[in-house]
């Protein structure tokens, strides 16, 4: 057996000595401060290409950014993982090779990786570095993740949104690997990482190119018929006077679907909210709490990490008597797509 | 080059899946890929059946590969896995990473194009677990396959999906039951009453998605028929196409006379045109979007 697969005591399963994690987005240097500041026990960030998930511009990293940053954070106790998920193209993978060698160098806690060949050159370079995987990796069950964790060594798994509450302990019952689930943020509807619709209609994909409905392929026009969205110029949605218009991603725009017209056929735009469901999934094990949201600003990154710090805290300390504030609930409604909130795939009459 | 005929991804009923399957028997198919792969509460077709249909194929002369189901949430679907693992007859296309870890070492199998191999490091690791094809990622262009050609693990056969409306998301929700405003866990089995998917269109009644249950497929159909050559130029040995509801042995035999030479690639292109269930798009071989049909300078127009 490989040496990366010896069990030590923090391994064992359900081990309930380690706390839930807050795992907060940090898209800059201010919203990486913001997130430490304010009660985040990691943070996540990815450099300035298509090396990770998040690629928009403006946002993320340089290096000397990620020193500053995981000086900042080890300084107060708080851990740094960089995002390396995209899946390096055949003819150019050298970036993420080279990213993989900056986040080692920069002393990052752990790397999110998605790609196996990726994986593969991290654990045999560098054995000390945790690897996680990532969202776009696609383990929806406990044989993947166990999968990954034989042939590489990773030690944590982060979700997709598609699972059940049930699902998901029953995925955390078979598994060594931590579980990180997702607790806030913008939904994927699709299961990550198995989603091609932004390439279709833009040649660009998570996959691929970091983004999903890339900022480059939109194009708004107000018409007599209203104010209309196009994505590389597919009509995604079009808005009545006085409607708010949210961003065009392509799965939350409004079809035609036979004779039902009009309508979110796929999903409303909506962020997903478990605060609710905090005391579920403390008590099956889960073992950090993913917040979304590197594309946004400093101030979402500081009011968010501060809501799911409170509860966290109010949870861990007395989870029997624990219910999410109205508060706390309106704080994090103010930020959502579309203002509104949903369970996603956790509740099950959501599918 | 060989021609597969993909995994059915629609919900068609019992008697519909066994003629389709009878008549595939006569056609030039080499491969065929057969089971359940988009949702588990599709039961028109047992693993028995699906056997019964594999062992009718396999006297007709067809190799044939049990595929996994893509997204496996489950504690019963990863059982499922288990039984395919356990077939006794045929190879197995893992779809998911999940599935690569119950077959691997234990007996052929082919890694299925879901798995996100997008570059050799990656696929040799596959070849290490005893994979003996890969399928191509749909969003992979033309270009990117060359490196990975030109380097590709000895002993690896290469599958491009070159024909079909293509699998483009997988999702845990049912949008063919959220069109009938049911949940999915009394979706009372609505695909099965569209053989080729329901289509979605734009407020500007442009053909744009095809719901399927809890996947969503592209509403252009990938056609690659006049890429044959270059496909075998670059070293692939299989060609899949998917399975629709009309036509399909016509798309076939239209496939086989041009990997035969028999048709010019313009002519195959235009004799598909009536045969398809829509509009045609090749975008993603050229690196394009997807939903892009490019045609080569000097070339008769199309679609």
């Amino acid at each position: 057996m490989n040496s990366v697969l010896n069990l030590n005591a923090a391994d064992a399963p359900g081990a309930s000595a380690v706390p839930m994690q807050l795992v907060c987005p940090a898209g800059s240097l201010p919203a990486l401060k913001a997130a430490v500041d304010h009660g985040a026990d990691c943070v996540y960030l990815g450099l300035r290409d298509a090396t990770n998930a998040r690629n928009f511009a403006g946002l993320n990293f340089d290096e000397a950014a990620i020193a500053g940053g995981v000086r900042y954070a080890h300084e107060r106790g708080t851990r740094v993982f960089m995002a390396l998920n995209t899946y390096p193209q055949a003819s150019n993978p050298q970036p993420w090779r080279t990213a993989l060698d900056k986040a080692a160098d920069l002393g990052v806690d752990a790397v999110i990786l998605a790609d196996p060949g990726l994986m593969q050159y991290a654990a045999a370079r560098y054995p000390a570095l945790r690897l996680h995987l990532s969202v776009q990796g696609s383990a929806t069950n406990y044989e993947a993740i166990n999968f990954y964790r034989q042939h590489f060594g990773v030690v944590r798994a982060v979700l997709p949104r598609v699972l059940s509450l049930a699902q998901v302990e029953q995925v955390i019952g078979k598994t060594l690997v931590e579980i990180e689930v997702f607790g806030f943020g913008s939904l994927c509807v699709m299961v990550e990482g198995r989603c091609a619709l932004s390439s279709y209609v833009t040649g660009e994909s998570p996959n691929t190119h970091g983004v999903c409905s890339p900022p480059k392929a939109v194009r708004w026009q107000e018409t007599p018929r209203g104010l209309e969205s196009r994505l590389n110029g597919v009509l995604i949605d079009r808005y009545a006077a006085g409607e708010n218009a949210g961003y065009p991603t392509l799965c939350k725009g409004r079809f035609d679907v036979g004779d039902d017209e009009n309508y979110y056929a796929i999903e409303e735009p909506t962020s997903l909210n478990t605060l609710e469901l905090l005391p579920q999934l403390l008590k099956m094990g889960v073992r950090a709490i993913k917040i979304e949201g590197r594309q946004r600003s400093p101030a979402y990154v500081a009011q968010v990490t501060q809501v799911w710090r409170e509860a966290i805290d109010a949870c861990t300390g007395n989870p029997h008597r624990y219910a999410p504030k109205a508060a706390w609930m309106a704080s994090l409604d103010q930020v959502a797509e579309g203002q509104q909130h949903t369970l996603g795939a956790y509740h099950r009459p959501w599918k | 080059m060989k021609l597969s005929l993909g995994p059915l991804q629609y919900y068609w009923p019992h008697a519909s899946v066994m003629r389709f399957y009878e008549a595939i028997a006569a056609t030039p198919v080499d491969i065929v890929y057969l089971g359940e792969t988009v949702c588990s509460r599709r039961h028109e077709l047992r693993l028995s059946d699906w056997l019964e249909i594999a062992a009718r194929l396999i006297d007709a002369g067809k190799e044939v590969v049990l595929s996994t189901q893509v997204l496996i949430e489950s504690g019963s679907e990863v059982s499922v896995l288990y039984k395919i693992a356990a077939n006794g007859l045929c190879a197995v296309e893992a779809n998911d990473m999940g599935a690569v870890h119950v077959v691997a070492g234990k007996l052929p199998w082919v890694a299925g194009p879901h798995l996100n191999l997008y570059n050799l490091p990656s696929l040799q690791w596959m070849a290490t677990l005893g994979a003996s094809r890969w399928v191509m990622p749909l969003e992979m262009k033309r270009d990117d396959l060359a490196v990975i050609q030109a380097g590709r693990p000895a002993g690896l056969q290469t599958e491009v999906f070159a024909y079909g409306r293509m699998p483009l998301a997988y999702s845990a929700r049912c949008f063919t039951a959220r069109n009938r405003n049911l949940p999915k866990d009394d979706c009372r089995f609505s695909c099965i009453d569209h053989p080729d998917g329901l289509l979605l269109n734009t407020r500007e009644k442009e053909g744009f998605l095809v719901l399927n249950g809890t996947q969503t497929q592209s509403a252009r159909v990938y056609n690659l028929v006049d890429a044959l050559d270059d496909m075998h130029a670059l070293g692939v040995d299989v060609v899949r196409l998917s399975p629709q509801s009309q036509h399909m042995g016509e798309v076939i035999d239209v496939f086989h006379a041009a990997r035969t030479h028999a048709l010019a690639p313009h002519e195959a292109l235009a004799q598909l045109q009536p045969l398809m269930p829509a509009a045609g798009c090749n975008g993603y071989w050229h690196g394009l979007p997807g939903l892009v049909q490019h045609t080569s300078a000097g070339e008769p127009a199309t679609a």
